[in-house]
This record gives structure tokens, C-alpha cells and sequence, in this order.
């Protein structure tokens, strides 16, 4: 069977193509979990524990019961349980109306014996700390590992540098929260449309809880507003609903608010390295001698360390920090934005203290070739001779109250897919065209580039494929998490059409009287080659299917996907020395991702990467309060996300590489470097030497403060 | 939010007999950007909800060559864009443009601007009942006060978000007053209060009270005013620290100088030492600094927000030099 065409033989795919649902999406025509509304529907609201961490004495749902409107109360945690953080789940609520359900939540009388709580990670850590889970520490055992002998390394070294690099605890907040619309269709069929980046996940969640085969849970998410790694499964609030609309007998919405949506469905954790590292005088780094800690709230936390470059001997201790607060979940590049903020800051450092541009630095120690030729062509793409040579001292930072500076950093990611995925393309009679998928599109364009591979084997346009993508009763899709969708995704469409076209062909060749090999579908048209105005029109030549059209079962193919990504980031900053504020002026971003399908999705996932990456540079950071043990800023207001004119100038590129067979993912890594390109030009820029992300105005003016002191 | 009853009145006094009545069940909407939000997280909980946009002639920006008198329902786009302002009273211009998004502005309104609620993170936090809601303690002190008060706080030490009220303090703004007990007029410099006077309130008004217009004199000759705002996203936030300052000057030396902080104190900050330390000078880089340094000279941080100190007197130099004409 045939791979991918080289970019020069396709008609469609590799070329631009937008969205297939921009339309629908930013008319509002576009149907969201949220925007579902069954006959009878009833609202949902959660109760939730305000307390950093309690213990339940009595639950009392008699005045919500009795509230008129009140279809159901459900209550899942009993006298004598433990409520560990501050929105943990109770029970809820459904009702006729949002603010019926929303004064029967609070009509639920809960008494507490409220317990000492810890919400600050340091404080967490100390002997005395309250204990978080129950007999068990605070802190994990550590994981420690090392390779070669660090000793004689640092005592060799040409220069060592010594330093704590931390970035904060940061939160999905998904424009489009997290929950669920259910519909009970009988007592043992249930249809859900959920807010997720799993269908088939939340299916399973569902038939588990249940008890019922999975076919009679339909999951339908055919568009969804973010999830970035914080929505596999059903969650508590998808089981809560489904239950609420069972016992009220009733659909059921439940979806969260903006609040929930940050205290309670995951985050992404912190990580604080103690390091000294070292390089021997030709640059190559000799030691890393590192001891990590991050919290992931209730849950566990880790980046990988060190971080992609060749490192001579390690020596490294790491520990999960638990406090009293929402647990951690995938967030795009789980640990790895953290682990390169630490890793390159640190890098960058060293590099300066040895007196070498960091980017040689870079280039001596960075084991993939691939970046290799990324750095090269990054570097003239920005123009890094332009940068400073010395941190804050240099034609670009000039002698004013704006200065700037250039930074850079790396990703690396896996992107290759998967087993399992079921495509069928159908070709009907009267000229239709459907690609049926159950895999959703979590926003990156996984339906648009499904119809471009059609269109592409077909030769038709794309606007002549019908997709029908994000539902559990078509074949099966995979998750989007780790970037393995397209991997997964794009063979088995790839075959299916493949297939699909097989058949017609072989029905058309008969109708006309040729042998297959002599069709071609060029333009929207059935061509017998060699034979100038032999050709019908598409539509007329698939008169010769029978009634039931053909069927095209395409499966996962491996030698259509590829694993391992590469890619780079430039950034350049200015720096307002007088009020500490941060622009990130420009950002090059070359992202390797294999056969590139959709080069418009493509360097439209990059920049939504950097936009995250500018987020954890300069403005994201969970906080909480040690004195009440609740989230300060649960809202949109206080946790800072980059708006419009936070915005840089975008030079996305996709990077093609030359080697390239099959098709990756990379939703994931283009998030990654940011952070740590825009840290690293701010030093450039003005001297200011930043150890902790987010850079906060007053972080950059203590930073320069510093600076100035020596 | 809890279940309320909307009062539509049609005129002024309709409007105070109603909140009158409500007493401190009852709330005044305008834009409703502050409040609708309060009441949704159960901040403000009135049973009486005085609507106040049905009421005729409130809406209206009139200028002359007295001055400006701009109803309490004027929207803040209005004024951003309102070509008088911009040239004669520019920090009251550049004060509503730098309000929060272009739909909030479409919708808010001047008199809400002035009378909005402090965003303080424990203020606006239902489980959290601080000093301001009756409770013993200001979060603030040993909690998390990055964004809180640095001049002028205790024993609350929020800061007041509005921006166009310093603009119109230092413009010598006014404020109309309708009251069950009549009318009366008070100098914005005498309208907001200290947390020191009244842990509840951030203005005088009394229950009934309502602000219906705001005057502004016009600018004595070689008047020029600035407000600058510093926020850290630039797309839509509060100030952490901003000035406005209103200079006017007389063959090039200052004769008289207006300096009003935001986001540093509980009230919009007027700083009579920065005024001091330019009256009667030639505004010059060293001479605006000088005035940054005066106006942060009693400046007390809480444990976290120690940056708005220099920011404050670099924000304050910035904004001096920019009413001066002085590049800085």
C-alpha cells in the first residue's frame, strides 16, 4: 500500500486549508455540550467543600429536597469522609432552572470539623506540615538516579554555576469548561454529549459505572473548546450528571463554572530545581547535580532532568510535594515546559558564565541532528547576531528605558500514534462522499485534515467531503493526549480511502470497459489515461455503484506515522527597566513534525503553543492562600492569560524534514521552550536574571534591582 | 444570585424614594458590571434592585465653556472618545479608554466607575468574611497582598480600582448628589473615604443616595493633564499602580500641580508631596523623579507587594514628564 505523497505530487494535502467548523464555530452556529437542549432538560450544579481540608459531621439535603423545581439531589460523600481540598465534590443538584439548582446547592446543610490545611508548597514539606494524605508523608521518597561521576567533573569544571529555578503551579482554565449534557434514553441507554477530548474514554467510564456494554453509551463531541490534557474520562461531573439525570429522570446538563473549572479538574504542577552545573572548556556540559521538587496539589508531580542536552554525569533527587489542593492533570507536554524553563535557564547561565554564546552552547551539547539544522536556520530566521554579547550590554538593548534582547530554547516529543482507530469512507451513488470517524477534534483540526485526505485520494476539493467525526457510534478513535491523534488518526483514514477508492474504481473500469489501472480521479473527474476526453465527472461516473454506494474500512497503518519530534524557539523581548514589564516583541518557532497534512493547523497549534508558553513566562501562576486554604484568583481576572495585545509577532514555520514517511502529532511540543526563550532574552535584554516564572513586573524590577547591585 | 425585585423608576426622585425605601436591602444599577457581578457570587445580596437606566437625562455629556457636566450614565466609550475630552481633559479620556475591554466600556458608565466595589481577592471571595464584610481581620496583612495597598492602608487595605476617579480629582471634578435629604454637590477630593472613617463603604453616600452627574471646571489656561495606567496585561486589567497628574504651567515653570495615585491606596491617593515637589519648577527628568520619590516617601508595603514602591515613583516621574511635554 502507498505512503504519503511527496508535497510536490499532492493537489490538497500540505497545502493551507482552513478549518472545516471555523465557520460554524465563530457564528455560533457550531453545537457545544453546552448548547444541547433536550426536551425537559434539567440544570446541574455541584456542591463542593470550602474548606482546605475538613472533615464531614453531617450532611442535611431535607431543604433542598423540598425546593420547588428540585428534580434530584444526590449526595456522594458521607459523615466521617475527609475533604482534602478546597472544592472537593459532595454531591449535587439538578433542577428546572440554573438558579434553582444553584439555591438548593447552598440549601444543603453541611457541617465540618475543619482541619489544619497547608496550600504553599514549602510549607508543605516542613516535618510539622499538616499531613495531607492521611499516614502518609508529605513529601515522596525520592527518586534518585545517577550516571558517571559528577565529583570529578565539577572539580575539573572550566566553570559551574549554581542556582534554584522554579516555575509556578499553572491551571487548563479551557475556554469551554468541563461537564457534560445526559440524556437516559431508557433505563440501559444513555447519550451523552460531553465536553472531552476522549470519547470512547468517557464511554468506557460510563459502561464501567453502569455496568452496561459499551454500544449502548453514545458519546458525541463534535467540537469542543480546549481540554489541553485535563479532560479524558467522564470525571466526577460527567458521573453526576448521568446519576442526577437518572434518578430525576430527566436530561441533565452539568457543566462547570469558571471557578470549578480552576480549583477542581486539574492543573499543571510546579517544579523547582537546586542545581549546579558545569561545562569543561570546550563546552560540553560535564555535570549536572540537581534535587527537584513540584506539587501536583493532591496528586503527584515530575519533569524529566535534566533536559534534552547531553550531560557528561548526573546526580538527581526528585519529590512529589502534596498540599491541600486540586489535583494535577496532563497539561500539554505534561512536565516538560517546567522541565525546559529549568534546564534552559540554567544552560543559559552556565554558557554565560563560560563566556560562550549560548546557542554554540547549545549546539555542542544537543544530541539531535535534526535541531541541529533547526538552530542554524532559527538563528538566521531572528537574527541572533544581533543579540547582546554581553546580558543587558549590546546594540539591541541600547541605552534606554526599553531594551532588548534575544533568548532561545528547545523541544523534543514523541507525536507518533497508536493501534485501534476504524475509518470508513462511503462513497454513495449519487456522487456523496462521507469519512465517519469517532475520534473527536479537540481543536487542532483533526476533522479538516480527515476530509483533506479524502480529497487528496479522490481528487476532489475538501469542501466535497463530508466529515462526521466525535461520536462513539462510529469506529473507533484514541484519546488526544501526547499528541497521538493525527498518528493514529490520519493511516486509518488514509486506508480507508485507499479502499474506498479501489472499489469505485474497480466498478467504474467495468462500467466503461477499461482495465483499473488506466482510472484515474484528477480535479473532480474520472479520467481513463491515455485516452484524451475519455473522463466523466465524478458525480456521473459513481452512478455506476450500486444503491448502497461502496465502503471503504481503513485501520491503523504504522508505516504511515512517525514518533519523535524536534523543535526550537527564538524569542525576542523588551523590557521596560522603569515598571518591570515584559513584551514579547517576536517569536520564531520551528517545529518538525513529520509529513506535514494541514500546514495552516500546523502553524496555527504552534502559535497557540507560544501563546501558552508567553502565558507561563509572564503571567499564569495558581495561587493559593495559606490562611484560608482557598484558590485567590479562580477566576479570569486575577489568573492572568495572555489577551490580544499580549500577542507577538507569530514566525511559525513548519519545518520540514527531509526524512520525514509519516505523519506526528504536535499539539504538544510547540508549548514547550517558550517559557525558557522569553526568561532567557529577558536576561539578554537587560541583565535581569529571573529564577522563578511567572516574570511578574515586580519579579523583573527586584531582578533589575539585583542587576544593578552586581 | 438571590432571587431580587427590579425597580424601574423613571425619574431622579423616583430612584431615591426607591433605594430610600430599599434601604440596605436595596442596590443602584447602572451598567451593572460591578454589581451584577457581586450578586452573582453572593457578594451583594440586596432583595431590591433599583434600576436606574430608565431615568431620563443622566446620559448626556454637556460641555461649555464653564466646563464639562457628564451624567452618572454616561458610558465610559463615550467619554474615550468624546473629542473635547480627549483635548481639554485628556486624563479623564485616556482614564476611561484604559478601562478594562471595549465591551465593558460600551456598558459601563461613569457614576459606576466612581462607585464600583474594591476587587480585592478576599473582599471578592463569598467564603471569605474579612473586615469589609464584618468580619476581625483584613486578609490582606498576612496573606497574599501582592495587588493591595502600599499608602493609606489600614486596617483594610484594599485599593480603590477606579481610574477615572484620580483623572477627575486632579481636573477638580465634583460630583452631583440626589438624596432623600436633597441635593448636594462634594468635591471628589471629599467623596471617597478611608477604611480608617468606614470599613464598609468607599464613599460618603448614605443609604438613598445616588450620584447623578459629575462637573469638571474647565482647565485654567496652559493646563495639561495625563493619565497613565500600568497594568500587567495590557489587554485588560486593573492598575498595579498608576497617576494621574494635571500640571499647569506659566513660562515654563509649574504653577500648579494635581497628582493622583491608583491601585496603591484604599482611596484614589492624592499626593500633595509630589504637588509640592513640583510647583514653582521647570519639569525635568530629575524634577519628576523627585516628585516619584515624594509621593512613595510614607509608602508602607505588606510582605508582597514592596515592587509597587519604585514602580509607583518611576510610574509617577512617567507620568509627570508626559503632562509636561518632557521626554523622558
Amino acid at each position: 500500500m502507498a505512503g504519503w505523497k511527496s508535497p510536490s505530487e499532492n493537489t490538497v494535502l500540505g497545502k493551507p486549508t482552513p478549518r472545516l467548523d471555523g465557520p460554524a464555530k465563530v457564528t455560533g452556529r457550531a453545537k457545544y455540550a453546552y448548547d444541547v437542549q433536550p426536551a425537559g432538560l434539567l440544570q446541574g450544579k455541584i456542591l463542593r467543600c470550602p474548606h482546605g481540608s475538613a472533615q464531614i459531621i453531617s450532611i442535611d439535603t431535607s431543604a433542598a429536597e423540598r425546593m420547588p423545581g428540585v428534580g434530584a439531589v444526590i449526595i456522594t460523600a458521607k459523615p466521617g469522609d475527609i475533604m482534602r481540598f478546597a472544592g472537593q465534590e459532595l454531591g449535587g443538584v439538578a433542577a428546572k432552572s440554573f438558579d434553582i439548582a444553584q439555591d438548593a446547592v447552598r440549601a444543603i446543610k453541611v457541617s465540618y470539623k475543619v482541619l489544619p490545611h497547608v496550600v504553599h508548597e514549602e510549607a508543605a514539606m516542613k516535618p510539622d506540615a499538616p499531613n495531607v494524605r492521611g499516614a502518609d508523608p508529605n513529601t515522596s521518597t525520592p527518586n534518585t538516579r545517577s550516571t558517571g561521576d559528577t565529583d570529578a567533573a565539577f572539580q575539573s569544571a572550566a566553570a559551574v554555576i549554581e542556582g534554584t529555578y522554579s516555575c509556578a503551579v499553572r491551571t487548563h482554565n479551557s475556554l469551554e469548561t468541563h461537564g457534560t449534557t445526559c440524556k437516559w434514553e431508557d433505563d440501559t441507554h444513555l447519550t451523552c454529549w460531553a465536553s472531552t477530548q476522549g470519547v470512547f474514554s468517557v464511554r468506557d467510564d460510563f459502561a464501567r459505572e453502569y455496568k452496561l456494554p459499551p454500544a449502548n453509551i453514545h458519546v458525541i463531541t463534535e467540537v469542543m473548546g480546549g481540554g489541553f490534557g485535563s479532560k479524558f474520562g467522564a470525571g466526577y461531573e460527567g458521573i453526576l450528571c448521568a446519576n442526577l439525570a437518572k434518578k430525576a429522570n430527566a436530561p441533565v446538563k452539568l457543566m462547570l463554572n469558571r471557578e470549578e473549572e480552576q480549583i477542581a479538574v486539574g492543573n499543571a504542577p510546579s517544579a523547582t530545581v537546586e542545581v549546579r552545573m558545569a561545562a569543561d572548556g570546550d563546552g560540553n556540559i560535564t555535570a549536572v547535580d540537581a534535587k527537584l521538587h513540584g506539587t501536583g496539589g493532591i496528586s503527584g508531580a515530575g519533569v524529566p532532568f535534566p533536559y534534552i542536552y547531553k550531560v557528561g554525569s548526573t546526580k538527581i533527587s526528585q519529590i512529589s510535594v502534596f498540599m491541600n489542593s486540586g489535583g494535577q492533570r496532563a497539561w500539554r507536554a505534561p512536565g516538560h515546559p517546567q522541565a525546559s524553563f529549568l534546564m534552559e535557564s540554567a544552560v543559559e547561565d552556565l554558557a554565560i558564565k563560560l563566556g560562550m554564546d549560548p546557542l554554540e552552547l547549545r549546539m555542542k551539547n544537543d544530541p539531535s541532528k535534526l535541531r541541529i539544522s533547526q538552530w542554524r536556520e532559527g538563528a538566521r530566521i531572528v537574527g541572533w547576531d544581533r543579540r547582546n554579547a554581553k546580558p543587558g550590554n549590546g546594540k539591541l538593548a541600547g541605552n534606554g528605558r526599553y531594551k532588548r534582547g534575544l533568548g532561545c530554547g528547545a523541544a523534543t516529543w514523541g507525536g507518533g500514534g497508536g493501534g485501534g482507530s476504524q475509518c470508513k469512507v462511503i462513497i454513495s451513488n449519487d456522487g456523496s462522499v462521507d469519512v465517519e470517524i469517532g475520534v473527536q477534534d479537540i481543536g487542532t483540526g483533526t476533522r479538516t485534515y480527515c476530509a483533506m485526505i479524502v480529497a487528496e485520494e479522490l481528487g476532489l476539493a475538501v469542501s466535497a467531503i463530508k466529515t462526521n467525526l466525535g461520536k462513539t457510534s462510529l469506529g473507533y478513535g484514541v484519546g488526544s493526549g501526547g499528541s497521538v491523534t493525527t498518528g493514529s488518526t490520519a493511516p486509518a483514514v488514509k486506508r480507508a480511502a485507499e479502499a474506498a477508492k479501489e472499489a469505485l474504481v474497480s466498478a467504474v473500469a467495468a462500467k466503461m470497459g477499461v482495465d483499473t489501472d488506466q482510472i484515474e480521479l484528477i480535479d473532480g473527474k474520472v479520467i481513463v489515461k491515455g485516452e484524451s476526453g475519455k473522463q466523466v465527472p465524478f458525480k456521473k461516473a459513481c452512478s455506476a455503484l450500486g444503491p448502497g454506494g461502496v465502503t471503504g474500512d481503513g485501520k491503523w497503518d504504522a508505516s504511515l506515522q512517525q514518533n519523535g519530534v524536534a523543535g526550537v524557539q527564538f524569542a525576542e523581548v523588551q523590557v521596560d527597566t522603569l515598571t518591570g514589564l515584559v513584551k514579547v516583541i517576536k517569536v520564531v518557532a520551528l517545529q518538525d513534525g513529520g509529513v506535514i497534512l494541514n500546514p495552516l493547523t500546523f502553524t496555527s497549534q504552534v502559535n497557540g503553543g507560544v501563546i501558552q508558553g508567553i502565558g507561563m513566562a509572564l503571567f499564569e501562576d495558581r495561587k493559593m492562600c495559606q490562611l484560608t486554604g482557598r484558590m485567590l484568583n479562580a477566576n479570569m481576572e486575577d489568573y492572568k492569560m495572555p489577551g490580544s495585545m499580549e500577542m507577538p509577532e507569530f514566525v511559525s514555520i513548519a519545518f520540514e524534514n527531509p526524512t520525514a514517511k509519516g505523519v506526528s502529532g504536535i499539539g504538544e511540543p510547540p508549548v514547550i521552550p517558550t517559557a525558557a526563550a522569553i526568561r532567557n532574552a529577558v536576561l539578554n535584554a537587560s541583565g535581569a536574571a529571573l529564577y522563578h516564572a511567572p516574570m511578574t513586573p515586580g519579579r523583573v524590577l527586584d531582578a533589575l534591582a539585583a542587576g544593578r547591585k552586581g | 444570585m438571590k432571587a431580587f425585585e427590579l425597580v424601574n423608576p423613571t425619574d431622579v426622585s423616583g430612584a431615591v424614594s426607591a433605594l430610600t425605601a430599599a434601604g440596605r436591602e436595596g442596590k443602584l444599577l447602572a451598567g451593572g458590571i460591578d454589581l451584577l457581578s457581586e450578586m452573582k457570587e453572593y457578594i451583594a445580596t440586596p432583595s431590591i434592585v433599583v434600576n436606574l437606566k430608565a431615568v431620563s437625562g443622566l446620559n448626556k455629556i454637556e460641555s461649555s465653556a464653564k466646563g464639562l457636566k457628564i451624567g452618572a450614565l454616561v458610558t465610559l466609550s463615550d467619554i474615550a472618545k468624546h473629542p473635547t475630552i480627549a483635548a481639554k481633559y485628556t486624563a479623564l479620556a485616556e482614564a476611561a479608554e484604559s478601562v478594562a475591554s471595549p465591551q465593558i466600556r460600551h456598558v459601563g458608565t461613569l457614576g459606576g466607575n466612581l462607585c464600583q466595589r474594591p476587587r480585592c481577592w478576599y473582599y471578592r471571595d463569598e467564603h471569605v468574611i474579612c473586615l469589609k464584610k464584618g468580619g476581625s481581620k483584613c486578609y490582606a496583612i498576612e496573606g497574599e497582598n501582592e495587588y493591595h495597598a502600599i499608602l493609606g492602608g489600614g486596617p483594610s487595605y484594599i485599593v480603590h480600582p477606579s481610574d477615572c476617579a484620580p483623572a477627575l480629582m486632579v481636573l477638580g471634578a465634583s460630583v452631583d448628589i440626589s438624596g432623600p435629604k436633597g441635593n448636594r454637590t462634594v468635591s471628589l477630593d471629599k467623596f471617597f473615604i478611608l477604611p480608617t472613617e468606614n470599613l464598609y463603604k468607599e464613599n460618603v453616600l448614605e443609604v438613598g443616595e445616588i450620584v447623578t452627574h459629575i462637573t469638571v471646571p474647565a482647565p485654567a489656561a496652559g493646563t495639561t493633564s495625563h493619565y497613565l495606567k500600568i497594568r500587567h496585561k495590557e489587554s485588560m486589567d486593573w492598575a498595579l499602580s498608576g497617576a494621574a497628574v494635571a500640571l499647569t504651567a506659566k513660562a515654563g515653570k509649574v504653577t500648579s500641580a494635581k497628582v493622583v495615585l491608583s491601585g496603591v491606596a484604599p482611596v484614589p491617593w492624592r499626593s500633595p508631596e509630589a504637588e509640592k515637589a513640583l510647583i514653582g519648577k521647570q519639569v525635568t527628568t530629575a524634577i519628576a523623579d523627585r516628585a516619584g520619590a515624594a509621593a512613595v516617601a510614607k509608602a508602607k508595603p505588606l510582605g508582597g507587594n514592596a515592587y509597587k514602591v519604585p514602580l509607583t515613583r518611576n510610574v509617577v516621574r512617567l507620568a509627570v514628564l508626559h503632562a509636561a511635554g518632557v521626554k523622558g
